[in-house]
């Protein structure tokens, strides 16, 4: 492996596994604000 | 500080943060990842593996730092009894476990081409492996404790809050820890004042290291947000199943 490959390893999993920590925050967030929205309702 | 106590207030001013935050880091990441890649020099001995660094030392600083929130946020929900520092120290949790998690792998990616291994048992690399742990046993502790208080078994977030406070202790011994004990980890190349890395590498690290930290605010924003709303639900819930 050249030293490239393994930059593009370690960018790969930092900006991959930032993003799908985004992802998985923002989805939580949003339904949890639409449970209690419906909640809010009844 | 109490004045951020009530829930309504925090949210007001989250709201608007949470995005500002994320924004601006992800700007911030996006221009010191480009300059590192395309704009930094290669290092005299690492080559071009060194580009790693701008990934991996923001990740090691958040790892640490996001146990540092935690403690700080246990101790100011242990003594002052603060109602939003418990729900601090559970949001940091999450982040600092997955940056402490990418500085392992990263670390590991660089160590193969510049030391020869992917992993070796010394202080550093085995301390930051034990905070992993932490996270992961804080992360089971406080949810078992938020659980437990939502069922009306008598659990509270203290249990958690005294293993968030005892787990600072391994902070600096991961920091000192190239210092007390022979290591292929190299030792500190940042202190305060005083830095022996060169500005066209230093510059890109900076704006790194705090774009990658306002990600993390962002984050911790958005988790805080999620438990609250989580905690009124269940409060909603129990007053609708008694009505």
């Amino acid at each position: 492996m050249t030293q490239w490959t393994y930059v593009i390893m370690a960018y790969g999993l930092g900006i991959a596994g930032t993003a799908g920590l985004i992802g998985y925050c923002w989805f939580a967030l949003k339904r949890a604000e639409a449970r209690l929205d419906a909640l809010k309702r009844k | 500080m109490h004045g951020f106590a009530n829930p309504t207030r925090f949210l007001s001013i989250a709201r608007p943060l949470t995005p500002a935050f994320m924004v601006s880091g992800l700007i911030m990441v996006a221009i010191a990842l480009f300059l590192g890649v395309f704009n930094a020099p290669a290092d005299r001995l690492m080559g071009e593996t060194v580009r790693i660094l701008y990934i991996h030392v923001p990740a090691a600083w958040l790892g640490m730092a996001g146990w540092t929130s935690i403690a700080i946020a246990s101790l100011v929900e242990l003594v002052w009894r603060h109602p939003l520092a418990g729900i601090a120290a559970r949001a940091s949790a999450v982040p600092g476990a997955f940056f402490c998690a990418l500085c392992l792998a990263t670390g590991s990616i660089w160590a193969r081409p510049t030391w020869g291994t992917w992993w070796v048992w010394d202080g550093r690399l085995t301390s930051m492996l034990v905070l992993f742990f932490l996270y992961l046993g804080y992360i089971a502790l406080a949810d078992a404790s938020q659980k437990d208080a939502a069922a009306g078994r008598g659990g509270t977030s203290r249990v958690a809050a005294i293993f968030g406070l005892v787990g600072a202790v391994n902070v600096p011994i991961i920091n000192r820890s190239v210092v007390w004990w022979n290591s292929l980890h190299q030792p500190a190349s940042i202190s305060i004042g005083k830095s022996a890395i060169d500005p066209a590498f230093l510059w890109p690290l900076g704006m790194a290291v705090i774009g990658f930290s306002l990600i993390f605010g962002a984050i911790v924003l958005m988790r805080m947000r999620t438990l609250l709303a989580d905690i009124r639900i269940e409060a909603r819930m129990r007053r609708l199943a008694a009505a």
